[in-house]
């Protein structure tokens, strides 16, 4: 720990003042961070004519909920006006699947990366590296093709599919820098007692693995759920996920902008990852801590 | 070698059980083997399929006439791909330096034994949580000189403060930088965080025996310790960078004019709304190759290291 | 006779509406305003029928993110029944083989002679109707708040020099005198309408004949001139801004005028704004002979399934009643595009964009809007895009370098 010797030398004046100050700039930092989603938070909280002629940062003369029971259930996406429920569900359907999946994948090549090494096994890793690089515009038409072809085509399996291949690079990475920290003398000693392969996995390694997962679960919730690309490109009238139907929100007005209905639906499908973030936000940093960041 | 030590287990073993372990040989293959397909496949095939149609004169879908290397001539006499590519390169540069220094200045802050530090870490971290098609509406806000933080400043009193770089061609880039250090920063925070957390204690307590100053142990010791973590989180920097798609679409949709287009929405413009699919393809060929060209180097060291280890 | 006829095509369609119930899926981009209640109405009518509606609505970007949608569907050879494009981009689709073959419903419905054949040539590829036109648009508006005009002591522009010399005070009253968004199809449709002034033939040369002569041309340089010259009168958060929220600032007296086509009058009624009264509409200034057009259509694509073949066609026929084209126009502020129809319902702005449109098409002034897509190919379009907005956000660029830019873009785009 780096920081404990700092403490615990005798505080001098000088020394408390500059804490207060580090106090200072951490929190003025902090305040700037939350800026544009305490706008989002206020705005929302206003009637249509107070956000006229109020700025952006005044507080709302009585707090007004209709914004968001009428982003939930009554603001029009489109000509369909349900509000964003009905598309929470679309979402929860793509990224609950596709998440396991791509975790699942991950592990296991990983592992595999790490600890079943062959030939070609390296050069793979660094070919799924470069993948992660591909610009996803790139990618949008050819995978309308295959999509056809497998007959998934603006379906829920078919986005599933789709953040499944371009998602698991990214685990591999995860998992594999992971593993590249654990002794191998663990997996050693397991496969000279006769342990096979998934043996192994399930005893030895996936039992350590919490960190990890917790990670890649975090990250790839966020990067599925946030998705707008592959969301507007491959779903169909009935699977747009959350981050379509918001775009439709935003850009549906009758007679003036409603910026408080925008904001409100706007948090709401930010609320999951949010959720996440907050809640799981400790295992994150835990579990970059336990090896993810090396390499 | 530690690699070495795992595989020559089966081998030496081989001799004595030979179905069981060529099962077990091959085990790793066919569970690499689906992930392998789809990559072949989805990621390699569809970069070749995109090189090929950069050198066809497809226009609003796929075809097959082939035009050698013309397209490449166009992109590169095409003004606004000039622009994107700058920008990018001024957007890329200071959205990785400002990241770099904000995350680890917050980091080693943050790392002093703070009060509520899970609560501020959650604050610096929560943007990573959001997307742009989320908060594009407040940032649009926030930049905007007539209600934004100019506004605020001259409600405040400062009669005479602007800030129009939203509007103003030559800085909108700095508009998106903002936004996106906003966006990254915490998450590079988390990882100088998680890497300093990892430092060796007993290696900064050495130093403080021998005299160092927190400053001088933060500089000879605990940096140095944590190239890795800047190296993996250059990489994933330079990843958002090239891959900045949402944040211009979001907050400018390339304007004014097309001063904050980026190679992305240059390449998305291009092949889905003007019908001019190689020429975009193109673009997205010279975009790979601004990633083979910060990736190889990064991968060459990687896995020539790890020999050497 | 006639009515008789109507309401045994009536009685026909609701029996066999019964038996042969389809699903039409419709990608959109109708989302804004007086759009989203106008397909709303279509929408209601083929519920009526019996038929299923699947609303595919993706907004944003005057139809990027819908276009993109639509040539995923497309090559993953599953495109939704029903799309709106228009103009060009009909004949493009056409080229490839994907639409569906309309003539039986045309037939019936008289579509030859019902519509004006400026309309029926952009619905048929290859001599056979392949889309059905819901409205037709006059681009060439420009829409006032008379109360900042009285405030200001200033009077409608019908030149563009007059433009500036009233802008002038306008501004000087402490109001924006144009109300505009800096995007790329907005700073387009300004462009387009000043250089519409120029004369058809003009118009017709620089953006149809796209003859290099005319694009570098001294007129052409005056046109980008006075273009430049309206950037001083938005406000400086013009940037990226939509054209319904720049609307919305004529309709709240912050700003005195908008250039924008007549979908902008579905705002003003959405506000509750009534024409003539709290708002006033004139051809846009030197313009008032001519009239650009942008024609909304919905085009078939190809399905499978009888039922749902039926449903298309349906469809098709819907767009085309008297019924669907008077309330889809009446809440979008288009005009209809079918002929003689009732005019009892519009407004005074619609009445005066029906009569340009008669007098302009015998007189070789009805032109297609360039800004929208239908006088020329999306890439030759996008070429002029760039150069154009490019130039107006440019502070240092000149009118030459920007003829010069713009030439040499045509030419590279075709």
């Amino acid at each position: 720990m780096p920081n404990t010797q700092a403490i615990q030398r005798k505080t001098t004046s000088v020394e408390k003042l500059l804490r207060v100050a580090l106090y200072l700039v951490l929190i003025s930092v902090a305040a700037i961070y939350l800026l544009p989603f305490v706008v989002m938070l206020i705005t929302s909280l206003k009637d249509v004519e107070e956000i006229r002629t109020g700025t952006l940062l005044s507080l709302p003369a009585s707090l007004h909920f209709d914004a968001w029971s009428k982003a939930w259930s009554s603001a029009c996406t489109g000509s369909t006006c349900e509000g964003i429920s009905p598309f929470f569900l679309n979402s929860f359907q793509i990224v609950v699947p596709a998440v396991i999946i791509s975790t699942i994948l991950g592990a296991i090549n990983g592992y595999v990366i790490s600890m079943w090494k062959f030939r070609g096994s390296d050069l793979f890793f660094a070919a799924l590296l470069i993948g992660c690089f591909i610009p996803f515009q790139v990618i949008l038409l050819p995978m309308a093709r295959t999509l056809g072809w497998l007959g998934i085509a603006n379906t829920t399996s078919g986005l599933v599919f789709v953040h499944v291949v371009y998602g698991v690079a990214f685990t591999t990475l995860f998992f594999r820098n992971f593993y590249q920290s654990v002794p191998s003398e663990l997996v050693k000693a397991a496969r000279l007692d006769g342990a096979g392969f998934f043996t192994i996995f399930y005893r030895i390694i996936l039992p350590i693995s919490t960190p990890i997962i917790v990670v890649t679960i975090i990250w790839q919730f966020t990067q599925i759920w946030n998705d707008f690309l592959f969301g507007v490109a491959f779903s169909g009238f009935d699977t747009q996920p959350v981050t379509v139907a918001l775009n439709n929100l935003v850009n549906t007005s009758f007679g003036g902008k409603e910026y408080n209905v925008d904001m409100a639906a706007a948090i709401m499908a930010a609320l999951p990852t949010l959720i996440v973030y907050v809640l799981a936000g400790k295992y994150f940093v835990r579990g970059l801590t336990a090896g993810a960041v090396k390499g | 070698m530690k690699t070495n030590a795992i595989n020559s287990a089966p081998n030496k073993a081989q001799a004595g059980r030979p179905a069981r372990l060529s099962l077990a040989d091959w085990m790793p293959k066919i569970v690499m083997a689906p992930t392998v397909i789809v990559t072949l496949v989805c990621m390699y095939g569809y970069m070749i399929w995109t090189a090929v149609l950069s050198m066809t004169n497809s226009r609003m879908l796929p075809s097959y006439d082939f035009v050698g290397l013309s397209q490449y001539e166009r992109l590169f006499n095409n003004d606004r791909w000039i622009v994107a590519l700058t920008n990018l390169g001024i957007f890329g540069g200071l959205f990785i330096l400002i990241c770099l220094l904000l995350g680890v200045i917050l980091a080693i802050f943050l790392d002093q034994k703070i009060r509520s530090e899970g609560a501020i870490r959650t604050i610096y971290l929560y943007p990573m949580a959001i997307s742009f098609i989320v908060t594009g509406t407040a940032w649009k806000w926030l930049l905007n000189p007539t209600n934004g933080f100019e506004k605020l400043m001259v409600d405040m009193g400062f009669t005479d403060f602007t800030f129009d770089w939203l509007v103003n061609p030559d800085k909108v880039v700095y508009c998106l930088v903002i936004a996106a250090v906003w966006q990254a920063s915490g998450f590079v925070m988390a990882l100088f965080l998680a890497g300093l957390r990892g430092v060796d204690g007993d290696l900064i307590k050495a130093a403080q025996l021998d005299g160092a100053n927190t400053f001088t142990t933060y500089r000879r010791i605990i940096l140095p310790s944590l190239k890795p973590v800047f190296f993996s989180a250059m990489v994933i920097l330079s990843h958002i960078a090239i891959k900045s798609f949402d944040l211009v679409a979001a907050l400018t949709n390339g304007g004014p004019g097309y001063s904050s287009d980026l190679p992305a929405n240059f390449m998305y413009a291009h092949t889905f709304t003007r019908s001019q699919i190689g020429l975009g393809s193109a673009s997205a060929m010279v975009m790979l190759g601004c990633v083979l060209a910060i990736l190889v180097p990064y991968l060459y060291s990687e896995l020539r290291g790890e020999r050497n280890a | 006779m006639k009515k008789l006829a109507l309401s045994l095509t009536a009685v026909a369609m609701s029996i066999s509406a019964t038996t042969h119930a389809g699903e039409v899926e419709v990608l959109h981009w109708w989302t804004s305003g007086g759009e989203a209640a106008s397909i709303n109405v279509l929408k209601g009518l083929m519920e009526e029928e019996g038929h299923t509606w699947k609303d595919f609505a993706v907004a944003g970007g005057a139809g990027e993110s819908a276009m993109t949608v639509l040539k995923s569907r497309a090559i993953s050879g599953n495109p939704p029944a029903s799309a709106q494009i228009k103009g060009p981009t009909i004949q493009e689709w056409g080229d490839l083989g994907f639409l569906s073959n309309l003539d039986a419903v045309a037939e019936k419905g008289d579509w030859d002679n019902v519509l004006p054949s400026v309309v029926s040539n952009t619905m048929k590829h290859d001599g056979h109707y392949v889309a059905a036109p819901v409205n037709v648009h006059r681009v060439n508006w420009l829409w006032a708040n008379p109360e900042v005009f009285r405030k200001s002591g200033a009077s409608i522009p019908s030149t563009w020099k007059q433009f500036i010399s009233e802008a002038d005070k306008i501004k000087a009253a402490g109001f924006t005198p144009l109300a505009h968004g800096g995007q790329a199809w907005q700073d387009a449709t300004l462009f387009e309408a000043i250089a519409l002034e120029k004369g058809a033939q003009f118009y017709h040369d620089s953006f149809i004949g796209l003859s290099d002569e005319t694009l570098r041309s001294a007129e052409m340089v005056d046109v980008f001139q006075t273009f430049k010259k309206m950037r001083d009168y938005v406000d400086t958060g013009f940037s990226g801004r939509d054209w319904n929220i720049a609307t919305s600032m004529v309709i709240n007296g912050d700003a005195a005028m908008q250039i924008m086509g007549d979908w902008a009058k579905g705002e003003f009624t959405a506000a509750g704004k009534k024409a003539g009264v709290d708002y006033v509409c004139y051809p846009a200034p030197g313009t008032s002979e001519m009239f650009t057009f942008n024609i909304d259509s919905l085009a078939m694509f190809s399905v499978k399934g009888e039922d749902n073949q039926k449903a298309q066609q349906d469809l098709a026929r819907l767009i085309l009643e008297p019924e669907f084209q008077e309330t889809f126009n009446l809440n979008k502020g288009s005009i209809p595009a079918r002929l003689n129809m009732s005019r009892e319902k519009f407004d005074s702005c619609a009445h005066s964009s029906m009569d340009s449109f008669l007098a302009s098409s015998s007189t070789g002034n009805l032109l297609p809007s360039m800004a929208h897509g239908m006088a020329a190919s999306s890439m030759v379009q996008g070429a002029i895009y760039d150069v154009v907005t490019n130039y107006f956000n440019d502070e240092s660029m000149t009118a030459e370098e920007a003829v010069d830019k713009l030439a040499r873009a045509v030419k590279a785009s075709m």
